[in-house]
């Protein structure tokens, strides 16, 4: 059985195509604002790697913001669900899925079949997102997928004291005004969106194998952060900004048809 | 979980309760035609009292009326406008900018000009009561103002509550006189042991109806409970409020004998806590078409309703002081029985202790045999707000699932529609409950 994980999110989406319970391709297309065009798209992409037709798919599962506008008329799921299904599908010791993604942080608590026992989301501070990221980022002008190595080169902690971007930004402006190194004010960036999304996680409850899955888990400067934060090591998974679709497509296969 | 299709049907008293509301509205704004008086104060305040004054004193109690506000989304940003405009910060429990913004734009939410208030009687249970009014006398001339300090907390525990009591009813005696002076009437011990067995009568009966939706399938949903438990919140003491609650539970029981669901698909009963958001009750309407119905929360059942222990147990309406034959034939009596029985009321208790409100909480979640709850982390009230953190951690440990969702009951700004649909869809799904329209 073929069957098709498609995340609808803010920024990017995701495709993962499944046979049988194995990855067998994956596509991505930034989302715009034609969702439904980017979504086929990143479908489009997936299937030609896989070398299939749209025939070929069984069934389909949809998740993320935009998931009413995936092609078809797909199986829904929450970006909660999808995400612990995916994130245990790759670690079966995950017991904590901190996702975060463009727009969006979200904390989980599963169990080890991937069943959501608590969550906490946050949806309305950007300080919690990959947007916080991007936003310091251009403020530091530099590139945002330098801005992940830049931190790690840091040799102070410079706490910030705005936990709202807007304020933020203005802060790493007074910062570089005062010629604070750019790796320092890097890091503190990283040490601040950090702490929003691991008192949020700490609200689900930390248990020991923490999973760290979304667009963001790419940036190796968060990833330190968190877990200096955390004080443990957490799990990044390869690709982990294709997790939630990969839980959606274990979704699908799961369902009767 | 299988397909149930329950029988349901609308209450019959329906049309009687949207009667008695906006007859309560006009009568205050009409008071002054016929020489009658108006007064103003809290939803909390013991209306009882004015009513020895006569059969022509007319209250408007200000937080459901600020939920009418709320209600009408257009008419309360402009409210909530005008109150910004004029200084006040925009973190103020919502209903109270509501309220000083309909009075700052000269408009009553029922039509017409703000009506004025010849004295304002009101209590003191969360600290923005205490604001509430001292504003709209600084807004409007000096209005007569009496108010009671009921700060005295939680009564079931207290060792020393004949004091508690006492202090309470000390400022009633107080009150009293206020009224002869501010009004130049007479005051009517009768009337007030009639409006005190009112009070009596309307609460207990609205705790049965509470548990009367312990049955399965529930015979009434929250959103309904919303639209008639308001009615307490307005006049509790008046005699059609009492009649109506005792029309109300025999309805309810007979909806209970014949088996009649709030929600004909139910599967999954939760409840929330605090007030709603009032402009997006449809939430409720959301949650229903996965056959979730919430069967109501503390704060519907415990503002207005009176509760005690049943010897079987179980949580149950207070045995009135009519039916337990306690004497109530002097001023002073009646002030006592008011003043005890309002102490007793869960909401009055729980307000200051966390605690006591976890407790509340997972014995109602035993009794009404939830599935969940979903906490409304209400930003526009801190006093109902305060400690519901506490409370989310208590079910947690209870083993609850527990879902959060962020608002504010009379600003809409800070409620996201969207946001709160996804939520309840994650939290369905962890609880296992298909979408509408999916197989199983
Ligand atoms: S903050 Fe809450 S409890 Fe206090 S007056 Fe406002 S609505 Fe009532």
């Amino acid at each position: 059985m073929v069957t098709a994980g498609i995340d609808m999110g803010a920024k990017w989406v995701k495709v993962v195509l499944l046979r049988d319970g194995e990855v067998i391709a994956r596509g991505k297309a930034l989302t715009g604002f034609e969702q439904k065009a980017s979504a086929a798209k990143a479908l489009a992409d997936a299937l030609g790697q896989a070398g299939l037709s749209a025939d070929a798919i069984d069934r389909t599962a949809a998740t993320g913001a935009g998931r009413k506008d995936a092609p078809g008329s797909p199986i829904e799921l929450t970006e909660v669900t999808a995400a612990a299904l995916g994130a245990v599908q790759i670690e079966r010791s995950a017991r904590t899925v901190i996702d975060v993604g463009a727009e969006e942080g979200r904390a989980i608590k599963t169990t080890d079949a991937g069943k959501v026992v608590d969550f906490a989301v946050n949806e309305k501070c950007a300080a919690g997102s990959g947007a916080f990221t991007e936003a310091m980022a251009r403020a530091l002008e530099t590139p945002v997928e330098e801005i992940g190595p830049l931190s790690l080169q840091s040799s102070q902690a410079i706490p910030m004291n705005a936990q709202c971007a807007v304020f933020a930004e203005s802060e790493v402006v007074s910062l570089l005004h005062a010629r604070t190194p750019k790796a320092d004010i890097a890091r503190a960036v990283h040490d601040a969106i950090a702490n929003r999304i691991v008192s949020m996680a700490r609200k689900v409850g930390i248990n020991e194998h923490v999973v760290l899955i979304g667009g963001v888990a790419r940036n190796v400067g968060f990833v330190d952060a968190v877990e200096r934060e955390l004080g443990l090591k957490i799990t990044v998974p390869p690709d982990p900004e294709f997790v939630s679709a990969l839980g959606a497509a274990l979704h699908a296969a799961e369902r009767r048809g | 979980m299988a397909n149930v299709a329950y029988p349901t049907e609308p209450l019959k008293c329906w049309a009687r309760a949207k009667e008695l509301r906006q007859r309560y509205y006009e009568d205050y704004a009409k008071a002054h035609d016929t020489g009658g008086l108006r007064w103003a104060g809290g939803a909390w305040s013991f209306d009882a009292i004015p009513m020895g004054l006569g059969p022509d004193v007319y209250p408007l109690t200000s937080e459901p009326y600020a939920a009418s506000i709320a209600f009408n989304r257009e008419f309360s940003k402009r409210c909530l406008e005008a109150t910004e405009a004029k200084g006040y910060a925009r973190d103020l429990c919502s209903y109270m900018r509501n309220y000083w913004g309909s009075l700052l734009l000269n408009e009553y939410a029922f039509g017409g000009p703000f009506p004025r208030p010849d004295f304002i009687w009101q209590d003191h249970i969360c600290c923005s009561h205490a604001k509430w009014y001292q504003v709209v006398r600084d807004l409007e001339d000096d209005i007569p103002y009496y108010c009671i300090d009921v700060a005295v907390g939680p009564y079931e525990e207290a060792r020393d509550r004949q004091h508690r009591v006492q202090y309470i009813v000390d400022q009633m005696h107080q009150g009293i006189e206020f009224l002869e002076r501010a009004t130049g009437r007479t005051y009517d011990d009768a009337r007030l042991i009639e409006a005190v067995k009112n009070d009596c009568r309307a609460t207990s009966a609205w705790a049965e109806v509470s548990a009367l939706n312990k049955t399965i399938p529930a015979p009434l949903d929250e959103k309904t409970m919303y639209a008639l438990y308001v009615l307490g919140t307005l006049h509790k003491a008046s005699r059609d409020v009492a009649d109506f609650y005792e029309e109300l539970r025999d309805e309810v029981r007979d909806r209970v004998a014949r088996g009649i669901a709030a929600v004909p698909n139910e599967i999954c009963r939760v409840i929330t806590d605090t007030q709603p958001p009032w402009g997006f009750l449809k939430i409720f309407r959301y949650m229903e078409k996965y056959g979730c119905v919430s069967v109501g929360s503390l704060y519907t059942f415990g503002l207005i309703g009176a509760w005690e222990d049943k010897p079987n147990g179980t949580w149950g309406p207070r045995t009135t002081p009519m039916a337990a034959g306690t004497p109530m034939e002097t001023r002073d009596q009646a002030l006592h029985i008011l003043a005890d029985w309002t102490l007793s009321r869960p909401e009055w208790q729980h307000f200051y202790s966390p605690h006591l409100k976890s407790q509340l909480m997972l014995r109602i979640a035993k009794e009404w045999q939830l599935q969940g709850v979903m906490l409304h982390y209400n930003r526009g009230c801190e006093g109902l707000s305060l400690g519901i953190a506490e409370n989310r951690l208590a079910l947690i440990d209870a083993g609850l699932p527990v879902m959060v969702f962020e608002g504010n009951m009379g600003d809409d700004s800070e409620f996201d529609e969207d946001a709160t649909k996804n939520r309840i869809d994650s939290f369905m799904e962890s609880l296992g409950i298909k979408r509408p329209g999916e197989e199983l």
